[in-house]
């Protein structure tokens, strides 16, 4: 028995959402009275690798897998099951993220395991096995009970911090060699945003809705958010306006995420907005209509409009950082 | 080639969510069902793909697992403009025994595509798409935000963290398919609610399948605090709360 922890890499290194993924794989291992192994697939470097060692594991399995470089999701299912069996997991961890979407759900199917996808909380009881996660959007949350021996959980992004505990990992090399005829996804071509924070890895983002009035007025937003060191986002009307890129476009139809500050500008606060953001810690909102529904979600709120309130915001943070 | 939209039948995303049977059960009293977003969009990029005869699309079904309440949805979708339906008759258990019913439709039509939506807004499961294909041994892309067929081949943009992959797999597979792969929902027209009258509505008995998970409860998300106000003269103010206060900046 043992909880088996998939920390994905991207280009040999991980990031807080993998140290995140592990110190819950380590206290779910508590829970069980068991240990917690961190799987890592591809080329990283042992210096990276043993990072995960100061989050609680007691093994991390370096699998090298020659012809398995691009994310083919029936190839990489085959090869994480196949180690979960001989691990002997009984619970495996994934991040809730684009890879665990496309992974989870085939690994429940090969191993057998029920799912509880996008859990935010250690599981309320281990016997029977319950978990607590988001449903109705971030309206509810249900309590899953899953029936069977092995159990899968996702785990939503930031949404349970990171604990340190250094465990004394053992670090197990293994070269795998994958069929070459199960990869089937052939990648053509990769397009990469640079330079910019992404949206769902930021402690902090600044978001735009329409209420921002024009494309031309986003400079000082971008000014604050650069200052704050945080990623911009928007509202569903601004991205499809074109005002600003898709990617930016947060709510149930864009981007789900959970930073520890939302600063929304001139946003109402539909329920289709904020089921994309309401996990945020703090929520900060500048409005010049008092009773937007925006309030209500937020902890602190400026009534003003954007065009005043912006360029202070920016001068009050230049001063912050000058003391 | 034929085409497979699976449709989830949602709460409207504005239902003020609530729970009836000692928060065991969603109280279903005065909701609008409507078919998922997500799905909506996969069903209009599929028929923005049929009009277009280099796709060689020839049918465009969907496949609901539910009851016959759903019919409503599913009308819905035959007058956006699907051919015809397939219902399985079942009260959906949970995601693996809904993508088990819906493996057993694949199996008995061969469909060479099947597209499923990111996630229902009611469940937020992510998992009937990936479920279904490792269900037939198809490959899936998931995050897929831009999908086209021509010559016989599919042309896919699946999201990374960050940016995009332009990908390609073989038929048959399954899309899993999220924002950006339809611009606006295509809306029904009146010839198309007339003619969704008369289009068929296969009725299927499901197969037995254990569910793997059960929903035992709800909770409704703890209340904030009210909102703390802060003059618009004094901005300020707003920065040193967040400093000092919240310690988040
Ligand atoms: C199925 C479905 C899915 C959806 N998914 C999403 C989603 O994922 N994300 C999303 O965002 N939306 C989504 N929507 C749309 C959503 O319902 C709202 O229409 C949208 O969020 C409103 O965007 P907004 O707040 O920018 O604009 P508005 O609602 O127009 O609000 C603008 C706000 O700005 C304020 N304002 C005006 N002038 C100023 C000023 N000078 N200074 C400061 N404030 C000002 C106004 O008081 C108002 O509150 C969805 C809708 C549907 C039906
Ligand atoms: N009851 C159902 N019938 C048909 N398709 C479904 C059903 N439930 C979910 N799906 C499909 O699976 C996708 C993801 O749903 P879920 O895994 O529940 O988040 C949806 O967008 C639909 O395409």
């Amino acid at each position: 028995m043992s909880v088996l922890v998939y920390t994905e890499n991207w280009d040999g290194k991980f990031k807080k959402l993998s140290f995140e993924l592990v110190s819950y794989a380590s206290k779910v291992a508590e829970m069980l009275n068991t240990t917690a192994t961190a799987l890592s697939i591809g080329n990283v470097e042992e210096a990276e690798l043993q990072k995960l060692g100061n989050f609680g594991v007691k093994k991390i399995i370096h699998a090298r897998i020659d012809g398995l470089n691009i994310l083919d999701n029936q190839a990489y299912t085959k090869t994480i099951a196949d180690i979960a069996t001989k691990e002997g997991a009984t619970v495996l961890v994934l991040s809730n993220n684009n890879t665990g979407k496309a992974l989870a759900p085939r690994l429940s199917v090969r191993l057998k395991a029920g799912i509880g996808s996008g859990v935010g909380k250690l599981p309320l009881g281990v016997d029977p096995f319950v978990v607590y996660k988001r449903a109705y959007s971030g309206n509810a949350f249900a309590h899953l009970t899953i029936k069977t021996p092995i159990r899968i959980l996702t785990l939503a992004q930031n949404s349970f911090g990171l604990i340190e505990k250094n465990a004394g990992a053992a670090l197990e090399n293994l070269s795998v060699q994958v069929d070459g005829t199960l990869v089937k996804t052939t990648v053509k071509e990769v397009q990469k945003l640079t330079g910019k924070i992404l949206l769902t890895d930021a402690d902090i983002v600044v978001s735009g809705g329409r209420g921002m009035k024009s494309p031309d007025n986003w400079g000082p937003l971008v000014e604050l958010a650069d200052l704050l060191g945080a990623a911009t986002a928007c509202s569903r009307p601004v991205s499809d306006e074109g005002w600003r890129g898709h990617e930016e476009h947060t709510g149930q139809t864009g981007k789900i995420i959970a930073p520890i500050l939302y600063i929304a500008i001139g946003i109402s606060g539909a329920t289709q907005h904020l089921a994309g953001v309401s996990s945020s810690k703090y929520i900060v909102a500048v409005n010049t209509d008092k009773d937007a529904p925006i309030f209500e979600a937020a902890q602190f709120g400026i009534v003003g409009d954007a065009q005043k309130v912006l360029p202070k915001l920016v001068e009050a943070v230049k001063e912050m950082k000058a003391r | 080639m034929k085409l497979l939209v699976c449709i989830s039948n949602v709460p409207d995303t504005t239902t003020k969510v609530k729970f009836v049977d000692d928060n065991k059960k969603f109280d279903e009293t005065g909701v609008q069902w409507v078919i998922n977003p997500w799905d909506e969009l996969s069903l209009t990029r599929a028929l923005e793909m049929k009009d277009d005869p280099a796709s060689g699309i020839k049918t465009v079904t969907i496949a609901h697992v539910g009851s016959a309440t759903a019919e409503p949805t599913i009308r819905k979708a035959l007058a956006i403009g699907a051919d015809d339906a397939i219902r399985v008759n079942a009260v959906p258990a949970d995601a693996y025994y809904v993508a088990s019913q819906l493996a057993e439709v694949v199996r008995t039509e061969k469909f060479d595509l099947v597209m499923c939506g990111i996630e229902s807004s009611d469940h937020n499961g992510s998992l009937v798409g990936g479920m279904l294909a490792e269900l037939l041994d198809f490959p899936s892309v998931s995050a897929v935000s831009y999908l086209k067929i021509e010559n016989g081949q599919a042309i896919i943009n699946r999201e990374i963290d960050g940016g995009k992959e332009i990908v390609s797999v073989p038929f048959p597979f399954v899309a899993i398919v999220q924002k950006g792969i339809a611009k606006e929902p295509r809306i029904a027209a009146m010839r198309g609610i007339m003619m969704a009258r008369t289009k068929p509505i296969k009725v299927v008995e499901p197969v037995n399948i254990e569910s793997f998970t059960e929903v035992t409860g709800f909770e409704m998300p703890k209340p904030r605090a009210a909102c703390r106000f802060i003059d618009a003269e004094n901005v300020k103010q707003l920065i040193e709360v967040l400093q000092n206060e919240a310690k988040v900046i």
